[in-house]
């Protein structure tokens, strides 16, 4: 489970340029669950996932992740919680590798190097056998039926084909919760429903999951438990379990 | 300590595919650092290597050489003196020698004459060094023609040719018996050149140069330290020079591996980005540009070296050799000994890896202390 505390992130404090994009959100994101982050452009959701994703601190307001592996994270936590918001930038890497999957909007995939390498990039800091992490990514990509496709560059790929790539990379280091940043933005209607196929099955294998969207598609998906709204920064609803 | 192992063996392996993409640019930058390196690395290797060389030749050379000197240059020395400077304590022997340059004008190069005790018995005999020999197409048996300073002509019998191996002392060197040089240069008698002196103890090498500069003070004493210190500043400056015309080339590069290494392009700020945001630390950012900024100047560095080796000692650094050797007509044609100084390696390297591998991690770690959500901005 995660648990947002009156978060809050200001940009450019202190400059004539200061800008809130993220106010006094307080959130719980059960675990095994699809929420749904919704709201229009510059509503603070991809701010709020880069929170909740350990990529940023908040300015203010806390942050809890409970009941996960943190047994890396040493004596920072409880086995059962840790707060993530005060940790220091490499106690946030080690969760941010080992907890979260990361699917990005423009599917961040590295050019010029392989389908494969792509797959594999998360696993190569962790120190785990190259043989171990390989054999891992070949099955991902067995999974989501671009095998054939292991030793070709990224940048021959479909925008169907990198989005699967992207979600193989995003599951390589078999994390507990997976993060999307508008996963349908680039995809037709069919590849959108595909997307949210290969979600449910995440949902069935116990992943949590968040996705910040404004596709109907997802959104209004059957697969949603919690449909949370945002707009200016601030949570404006929420729809489903709460 | 596996994990770690491990982690720097992915890391690494990444580097070299990531390298491997950008083909173009990072091959031609290897190209350039390794020519450059070769550059360096010859001048370095010839200069040390001749160097040796010259000290092992004047191993052999006289503990001290006495030239008189009349208005500031080299004179003709009677051979008195050298009974007189025999009697110093300390002095051994006192050899005097009989030496001179003949110009000739048929190929416009300068001969050394030296007079050797085995050609006494043959007055009409020469050996003659091996450049001579190429250049003037000579071999044994054959006669060399010379003019003696009234432009009558005497010949010589080549005796014999000098081995290959005494090039570079040689190339241009004529040994002739006491009565044909005194012949063909109207040498005077009861004169030598100079006066090559033996001392067995090398401590008192200054006490005897001072004391003949003060019996003789129309003498100048050479010890044979001053001799090598000479060569060591001949090719000191040579090498030098070569520097200085090299310097622009380096300069070049200097610019454009600053240029490559500390400018990071959108696309690689951008993929610093990706790997934060996929769990990559500051720490493994760094190591991965470290990586590569190694394997390109490590390589550079290696190939430049091993090539530069190559290059001297079994083409007798050939690129080189007009402005290394000397400006003579009559180059002498030699391989060096093989031999590696690792004080000068290890600055060649502290000068060529280290300052690259340090410009590319400086704007890698800028770009990578950055938050990683801007990746997810992007």
């Amino acid at each position: 489970m995660i648990e947002l505390s009156h978060v809050t992130k200001t940009f450019n404090v202190g400059r004539s340029s200061i800008f809130t994009a993220v106010e006094d959100v307080s959130l719980v994101i059960h675990s095994g669950r699809l929420t749904i982050l919704k709201g229009p452009s510059g509503s603070g959701k991809t701010t709020l996932m880069t929170l909740i994703g350990c990529m940023a601190r908040p300015t203010s307001g806390r942050i809890w992740l409970r009941g996960f592996d943190q047994s890396y994270t040493g004596d920072l936590g409880t086995p059962e919680e840790v707060e993530t918001s005060g940790l220091p930038e490499r106690f946030l890497t080690e969760i941010r590798r080992r907890t979260f999957g990361f699917i990005f909007q423009q599917f961040n995939l590295v050019r010029g190097i392989t389908v494969l390498e792509n797959v594999m990039l998360p696993a190569y800091p962790s120190g785990e056998s190259h043989g171990a992490f390989r054999r891992r990514a070949l099955e991902l990509l067995e999974m989501f039926d671009i095998s054939r496709h292991a030793a070709s560059r990224v940048d021959w790929l479909s925008g169907g084909e990198m989005q699967r790539v992207a979600i193989a990379r995003a599951l390589i280091n078999d994390p507990g919760i997976i993060i999307a940043d508008e996963p349908t933005a680039h995809l037709d209607t069919k590849l959108s429903r595909e997307f949210m196929e290969i979600i449910g099955s995440f949902k069935s294998s116990g992943k949590t999951i968040l996705i910040a969207s404004h596709d109907p598609i997802v959104f209004e998906s059957p697969l949603a438990d919690t449909v949370v709204e945002m707009r200016d920064g601030r949570i404006t609803g929420t729809a489903g379990i709460p | 300590m596996n994990r770690l192992a491990n982690r720097y063996r992915n890391i690494l392996d990444f580097a070299l595919s990531s390298l491997f993409r950008r083909k173009g640019k990072n091959l031609s930058l290897l190209a350039i650092y390794t020519l450059i390196v070769f550059a360096l690395a010859s001048l370095m290797l010839f200069v040390s290597a001749m160097k040796r060389e010259a000290a092992v030749i004047l191993k052999g050379a006289p503990s001290m050489v006495v030239q008189k000197m009349a208005v500031g240059r080299h004179d003709l020395i009677p051979l008195r003196y050298a009974a007189e400077i025999g009697a110093i304590r300390g002095v051994g022997e006192v050899m005097p020698r009989l030496w001179g340059y003949y110009y000739d004008s048929l190929i416009g190069a300068n001969y050394t004459f030296m007079v050797s005790a085995s050609l006494a018995d043959y007055p009409e005999d020469i050996i003659i060094g091996n450049g001579i020999a190429r250049l003037r197409n000579l071999a044994e048996g054959d006669i060399m023609p010379f003019n003696a300073p009234d432009k009558s002509p005497i010949l010589f019998n080549v005796r014999r040719v000098m081995s290959h191996e005494s090039e570079l002392a040689a190339a241009d060197l004529i040994l002739i018996s006491e009565k044909g040089f005194r012949t063909l240069f109207n040498f005077p008698t009861g004169y030598a050149t100079d006066l090559a002196l033996t001392i067995s103890n090398p401590k008192e090498v200054a006490i005897i140069a001072a004391k003949i500069a003060d019996r003789f003070p129309d003498t100048r004493p050479i010890p044979r330290s001053e001799i090598l210190r000479t060569y060591d500043s001949i090719f000191d400056w040579r090498g030098g020079m070569m520097i200085v015309m090299l310097s622009s080339a380096v300069f070049s590069f200097i610019i454009f591996a600053w240029d490559k290494a500390t400018g990071l392009s959108a696309e690689e700020r951008k993929e610093i980005g990706i790997l934060k945001s996929i769990g990559w630390e500051t720490s493994d950012v760094l190591l991965l540009k470290f990586w590569e900024g190694v394997v390109i100047s490590l390589s550079a560095f290696l190939m430049g070296v091993i090539i530069a080796y190559c290059h001297v000692f079994f083409f007798s650094a050939s690129l080189f050799e007009h402005a290394l050797k000397g400006w003579a007509v009559l180059y002498p044609r030699f391989r060096l000994v093989p031999a590696i100084d690792p004080y000068e390696l290890a600055i060649l390297f502290f000068l060529t890896v280290v300052p690259y591998t340090t410009s590319t991690i400086i704007p890698s770690w800028r770009a990578a202390t950055a938050d990683p959500d801007t990746a997810m901005r992007s």
